[in-house]
């Protein structure tokens, strides 16, 4: 029996041994093979871009169209959130960093520190949409209403003229931009007279590790909440129509709404480099912010800079 | 004819004094070859040692700092985890519960259906039974866990939360049912062996005396392999408090000390996932992360011990 122990142990030791020197080999690869200038007009490189999971479906469109027109270049993009990749950009592990929030200045700082300069580049807009269950007779909701959801305050649907059946409040985790501008906008109401800075997220509402697990919990469960960009909008749920104050006339988001102004929670998304964007990187974001480029924000359910 | 014959002493000959003169060089090779994978097997042993005080040594210097921002007994009772927030709050209470919970599901019904599996595969089952569905349990520990994460989060949930009437089917239990599922492997397979461990002699002692199956497998069969049991369970378990894939998908990630294994919670594990990303190096929330893993540690590390105490009982009670 102790040998059927030590067999379970062993069994698994060459994979782990191989693993552990796989990743040793793609890190070194991935460090070494960063951005080398382009030669000549044959553009080639790595690009590697980390951060929000809102805009990575954008960025990995991009990075596609660009790879197709520049076979030479290879770029990779993950989106565990825009702190991550905040947090990425400032120990130096990715070229870009996606955002869906802006830079804070505590970042900033320990950018500095770590010898990284943030540069910021806005490279289109979101609408955060508020959905619920297409089966919840709620359709729109004020801010206050919101932060009074996702701070548990309110823990009922009849309480905000539904039925009456408890709410569960779906939120991005802490490493998150849409997390975090969620909470600063609408949680703390920012801007309006009840705008209160100490608010925080209640204890009972589900940080969740993916946009995507949000909608598909939102999908099938008729007590759910939750707060996906406009690209992940979809047929199996319902967008609400959300208000600053209960004066102002509640907007459906869109791209519309968005780019008039009239819907109240929409948000830069951005891109930040180490300095001004140089080589490859710097071609890969002029042809994101592209006439091209920027119809594949609308392709996507974004909403463009203009 | 007789020249054959010389000619094959001749070669009798040469081959004997082909086998006495090297013999020595090749006994001193050997001996040289047997040094060697002797030290080489050492060094391998030295390894696992240098790796788990590195890893205790990195967990301690990167998380140990936290305790100047955060006591440690506001840390571990505390009840709210802001990380983000300014200034940050860093209470790992809730974590702790839910990790707790989780492990307490996943045991409760892993350690019932993996005995009860090993019992009928060990006692009852004929050998082909048991060939063909041993390695078949054993298959179930290869399923990575985020596959398991999605079964979870796509067939399970819902079942929960219809079956048990709650808000929503991401909970503890939706989590602890899944880490059963993958701590069953484990459970099934080295209690199996400690029944099959238990000597043939007991079981005809105790059928001599009348007794049926079932009162040889409940009163002789697992309590002689008791220990090897308990060995498997801690196993179990140890596999249920590490998980962290399954847990980060399925568990719900709520904040709020969890009253009731129902309720959506986030484990440490999964807090420690969630956060890393997001954590800069040498940040508090980093250091606060590092400490969870250090608690983490500390607790895997006696679960372990425990099963190996328990694992060296059980070799000498059968030693004599």
């Amino acid at each position: 029996m102790i040998s059927r122990i030590k067999q379970i142990r062993t069994r698994w030791l060459p994979f782990a041994l191989i693993l552990a020197i796989g990743l040793t080999v793609i890190s070194g690869c991935a460090e070494t093979g960063t951005t080398p200038p382009p030669s000549g007009s044959e553009l080639s490189g790595t690009i590697k871009i980390n951060g929000s999971n809102t805009v990575t479906p954008l960025t990995a469109v991009w990075a596609e169209e660009f790879m197709k027109a520049h076979p030479k270049v290879n770029i990779a993009v993950s989106g565990p959130g825009s702190g991550a990749g905040i947090a990425a950009l400032i120990n130096g592990t990715t070229d870009i960093c996606q955002t869906s929030r802006e830079i804070k200045a505590k970042e900033i700082e320990q950018a500095k520190s770590h010898g990284v300069d943030p540069f910021e580049i806005p490279v289109a807009l979101d609408a955060l949409s508020v959905v619920v269950h297409p089966s919840n007779p709620v359709s729109e909701l004020t801010f206050t209403q919101l932060s009074a959801i996702y701070t548990n305050r309110v823990s009922n649907w009849s309480e905000v003229g539904g039925s009456d059946v408890p709410i569960v409040a779906l939120a991005r985790d802490t490493s998150s931009g849409t997390h975090v501008y969620f909470k600063e906008n609408v949680v703390q109401m920012k801007g309006l007279p009840t705008e209160d800075k100490s608010l925080e997220y209640g204890t009972r509402v589900l940080l969740l590790p993916s946009t995507e697990e949000g909608v598909i919990e939102v999908a099938k469960n008729a007590r759910a909440i939750f707060y996906p960009g406009l690209g992940y909008l979809s047929e199996a749920v319902k967008p609400l129509a959300v208000s600053r104050t209960a004066d102002e006339p509640a907007v459906l988001p869109s791209v519309a709404t968005a780019l008039d102004g009239s819907y109240p929670i929409a948000r830069p998304l951005l891109f930040y480099t180490d300095g001004e964007p140089v080589g490859v990187v710097k071609a890969f974001i002029d042809y994101a912010l592209s006439a091209a480029g920027q119809e594949k924000v609308i392709e996507m359910g974004y909403v463009p800079l203009e | 004819m007789s020249a054959g014959s010389d000619s094959c002493r001749a070669v009798m000959g040469t081959v004997t004094m082909a086998v006495s003169i090297p013999e020595r060089g090749m006994k001193r090779r050997f001996r040289l070859r047997e040094k060697s994978i002797e030290s080489f097997i050492f060094l391998n042993g030295m390894l696992a040692i240098v790796v788990l005080l590195g890893v205790l040594v990195l967990l301690l210097r990167e998380g140990l700092p936290v305790f100047w921002h955060t006591p440690p007994w506001e840390f571990l009772t505390g009840t709210r985890w802001y990380p983000v927030s300014d200034p940050p709050t860093f209470g790992i209470l809730p974590f702790f519960v839910s990790t707790l919970w989780i492990t307490l599901v996943a045991t409760a019904i892993a350690v019932p259906v993996g005995v009860g599996c090993a019992a009928y595969l060990a006692e009852v089952a004929s050998s082909k039974l048991r060939e063909t569905v041993k390695p078949i349990v054993e298959l179930l520990a290869g399923i990575p866990s985020v596959v398991m994460g999605f079964i979870g989060l796509m067939l399970l949930s819902p079942l929960v939360q219809s079956a048990f009437n709650l808000d929503t089917g991401l909970s503890g239990l939706t989590a602890g049912i899944m880490l059963s599922m993958m701590s069953l492997p484990i459970i099934v397979s080295v209690s199996e062996d400690a029944l099959r461990a238990v000597p043939e002699e007991f079981r005809q002692a105790s059928y001599a005396l009348g007794a049926t199956r079932w009162q040889t497998i409940r009163h002789v069969c697992l309590p002689g392999a008791l220990s090897g049991i308990t060995a498997a369970v801690m196993l179990g378990v140890g596999r249920a408090v590490g998980e962290t894939m399954t847990v980060l998908m399925v568990a719900g990630g709520a904040l709020a000390v969890p009253w009731a294994p129902t309720e959506p919670m986030m484990p440490m594990t999964a807090a420690i996932a969630s956060g890393i990303g997001n954590a800069v190096r040498g940040g508090f929330q980093y250091q606060a992360l590092f400490a969870i893993g250090l608690i983490l540690f500390v607790m895997t590390l006696a679960v372990n011990l425990i099963a190996d105490r328990v694992l060296e009982r059980q070799k000498r009670k059968f030693a004599g």
